[in-house]
């Protein structure tokens, strides 16, 4: 496959045809070929780049991403010349940058290197050409065309990819366990189960730039040696679903997913499977159980599933981030890459910016970026100028670091060292009126709600921590509680089954660990710091400051609050159900607590 | 798609009944074949129920236990109808921390049900779901797969009333 430096995509929507993209698409090719452009510049036809009523005929010149609209086959000429031998664009005939407003994803910030974002809002996602303007396939073509299975994997092992869902297993030594399964057939599994409250990386990645992640598993499944393969997507993300299923139809008629792609006798074809709602099934053996049909409960590892996964068949299974960094690392080199990042962790980590940070959203950053530089110089810091408390890292299973751990860099084995989890790159940022008593109830609630119920420490376990949990946020805790806590988290991380269950007591750990003023301000002082904890706090209206103005008591849901128009109003304290609602609507910060 | 609560079983009903067949057929024959069925089955009619599940079963050739128990296991699959509009709360981290349970709370005082419940007039369920990875919007409230991001307890009234209202308009 010939290299070119420059892709046009000419707009054959039949509106252009109609004004005449079929004479400017030949002279482009003639204008071409007369200053011996052809071997650089490729021409395709695509449906559609603009409007084609007030735009076309137009086309999209790739790398630069220059729309050039209204075109005649008089200004083809003058582009050709100026575009691709000045290098500069003309101007005169260049549509108007349209905004990308992409909430989720803004301009990047400095500190932050986008690999596996670069795409996403700069190309049609159902829309392969987009895909290929932008280098889309040529890893997988340069795979099938020039590399062994073997040669892939150390390519994999050499670039020290780590499994991104978040445990940091090594990518290239699973496929490589799983090339040397003697068992036949192997299967390629996509977990996009994506399910940690805070994370939706994955689902940005599926929906903005799905086919990353096909031709990452299809590199891979060459090196493992599967020809087919399975995506297990969330039913929370329907539209990503959607989108990776318009995305491999588009694949397959292109002929690089299906029987003999790209003419090299591979044959590798992917099937979406959607979840129903699980996050047990984020759990690798669970995920296949799945797949398989059956109720998604993990089973003990070994045998993993390397060597029995799908229908007992050698399995190999990554995060959708992991398949996305594959044909990046192909295409650019181990050089590039692995300049990028950590000593143990090379290349960047996309994270979910969220909760009390200025600037929520997506990020990318090299491993080995601090939580400050994160969390202030890309996040803006905290919002209302509040004070940083801490910061949640990797989800249910994860931790919560408090501000001394700040400088910390973020790589599996730091994160580790300080009691949470990398995790698949959710990031909740809490300032100073979160209680972290309540958190950690927060997650016990989730983790036992979500337990599978197969093993007893954790179905049981998760239970009785959380009943502590609720006895101390009522204000009904004992000292006894904190060595009883502590006893039931290491009883459960030593004796549960799969990763759920041992990373469950990690949010109780870690608080009690950084926070335990505020476990003791509960226990011992019937106090809740940050005064979130309902039975523990009372509301007052200061008089001095309420105008009566009637907004409260017209929004309380328990009618609680009394008072005539323009008279200050009053809570009864016994009817109160502390649901702060009174607190939010209040225009003249006339609602305190106690 | 989705019945009221008083219609019949969807296997006794012509139309359900085709459905039913035609996704069991289209489907049948893959590996893992029950979680698809199920989850289209869920999709086009709206609820498994019983008899729904024990017809699977039958037709798939697999113990009506299985069926069950993938049903049961899962919390998307539902065995009882939904009402016309489905409210779901997101309850993830940052829509918690963000103020989801006083949303819930108000959602409570206007339509006086409980997460899980239906209103009597069949139009609004209300439930809590996880993550739907919305984050940067939170709080986020899902309404009939729509999402509205960072939902405020004095707009929300409004946003219910608006769904209700829906239903008046011709």
């Amino acid at each position: 496959m010939a290299y070119y430096r420059s892709t046009v995509l000419v707009s054959m929507d039949p509106v252009c045809i109609d004004k005449g993209a079929l004479d400017v698409k030949e002279q482009l090719i003639k204008e071409l070929a007369k200053h011996n452009l052809s071997e650089e510049v490729q021409v395709l036809d695509i449906p559609r780049v603009g409007d084609p009523e007030t735009e076309g005929p137009d086309f999209l010149v790739y790398p630069e991403g220059s729309h050039y609209i209204q075109l005649t086959p008089a200004t083809v000429g003058p582009i050709v010349m100026e575009h691709f031998i000045k290098g500069r664009e003309l101007q005169q005939y260049k549509a108007q940058m349209r905004d990308v407003t992409d909430e989720e994803l803004g301009e990047p910030k400095d500190k932050e290197i986008r690999i596996i974002l670069e795409n996403i809002g700069k190309i049609d996602p159902r829309n392969i050409e987009d895909y290929i303007a932008v280098d889309g396939y040529q890893a997988l073509a340069k795979v099938l065309g020039e590399m062994t299975p073997e040669a892939v994997i150390q390519t994999i092992l050499d670039s020290k990819l780590r499994g991104r869902g978040g445990a940091g297993f090594p990518t290239g030594m699973k496929w490589k366990f799983a090339r040397q399964a003697p068992d036949t057939p192997k299967y390629m599994v996509c977990n996009a189960d994506e399910g940690d409250p805070g994370a939706f990386m994955n689902r940005k990645v599926l929906e903005g730039d799905p086919h990353s992640v096909l031709e990452g598993m299809t590199i891979g499944a060459y090196a493992v040696g599967a020809n087919q393969g399975y995506i297990y997507c969330r039913a929370e993300y329907p539209i990503a679903v959607s989108t990776l299923n318009i995305a491999i139809k588009q694949a397959r008629e292109y002929g690089l997913l299906g029987k003999d792609i790209l003419g090299s006798g591979f044959d590798f074809d992917i099937e979406v499977r959607m979840g129903a709602g699980a996050f047990v099934c984020g759990e690798e053996t669970a995920l296949l159980a799945s797949i398989e049909g059956n109720r998604g409960e993990p089973r003990v590892r070994p045998p993993f599933p390397a060597s029995k996964g799908l229908w007992g068949k050698p399995t190999n299974i990554n995060n959708v981030e992991t398949y996305a960094n594959v044909p990046k690392i192909i295409l650019r080199g181990l050089e590039w890459y692995t300049s990028m990042g950590s000593e143990k962790s090379k290349g960047t980590k996309t994270f979910a910016l969220a909760g009390d940070v200025a600037n929520t959203g997506l990020i990318e950053v090299p491993l080995g970026t601090t939580l400050r530089e994160i969390i202030y110089d890309i996040g803006g810091g905290i919002k209302e100028g509040k004070a940083f408390k801490a910061v949640q890292t990797g989800g249910p299973m994860g931790g919560c670091l408090p501000a001394s751990n700040l400088d910390l860099p973020v790589d599996y084995e730091t994160l580790g060292a300080a009691g949470s989890i990398m995790g698949s790159g959710g990031m909740i940022v809490m300032d100073e009126d979160t209680c972290m008593v309540d958190i950690a109830r927060f997650f016990m609630e989730f983790t036992q709600d979500e337990s599978c119920g197969k093993c007893v420490p954790c179905r049981v376990g998760t239970r009785r921590i959380l009943e502590i949990l609720e006895r101390i946020c009522a204000g009904k805790g004992v000292p006894e509680d904190i060595p009883l806590l502590r006893q039931l988290c290491s009883e459960i991380i030593q004796d549960s089954l799969c990763g759920l269950g041992q990373g469950a007591p990690n949010p109780v750990i870690s608080t009690m660990k950084h926070f335990m003023d505020e476990y003791e301000a509960h226990i011992y002082e019937k106090r809740c710091p940050a005064k979130v904890c309902r039975s523990l706090i009372t509301f007052d209206i200061l008089p001095e400051k309420c105008t009566g103005c009637t907004v409260c008591a017209r929004n309380c849901p328990v009618s609680a609050i009394t008072g005539e128009r323009k008279q200050t109003h009053v809570i009864n304290t016994e009817i109160c159900i502390r649901c702060g609602i009174c607190k939010q609507v209040c225009n003249f910060d006339a609602v305190v607590i106690k | 798609m989705t019945l009221t609560p008083n219609q019949l079983d969807p296997l006794d009903n012509p139309r359900m009944r085709e459905v039913i067949d035609s996704t069991i057929s289209e489907f049948g024959d893959q590996n893992g074949a029950l979680m698809v069925i199920l989850n289209h089955l869920q999709e086009r009619i709206g609820f498994i129920t019983k008899p729904m599940q024990a017809y699977v079963a039958e037709k798939l050739n697999v113990p009506v236990s299985k069926v069950h128990g993938v049903v049961s296991f899962y919390s998307f699959f539902t065995t009882e109808p939904r009402g016309k509009h489905l409210v779901k709360f997101c309850i993830g981290t940052a829509c918690y921390v963000g103020g989801a349970s006083q949303l819930i709370d108000k959602a409570k005082q206007v339509l006086g049900i409980e997460p899980g419940q239906t209103t009597s007039d069949g139009l609004i369920t209300l439930e809590v779901c996880r993550c739907v990875g919305a984050c940067s919007q939170a709080p986020v409230v899902v309404i009939d797969e729509v999402n509205h991001g960072r939902v405020r307890p004095s707009q929300f009234a409004r946003i219910l009333t608006e769904v209700q209202k829906s239903e008046v308009a011709p």
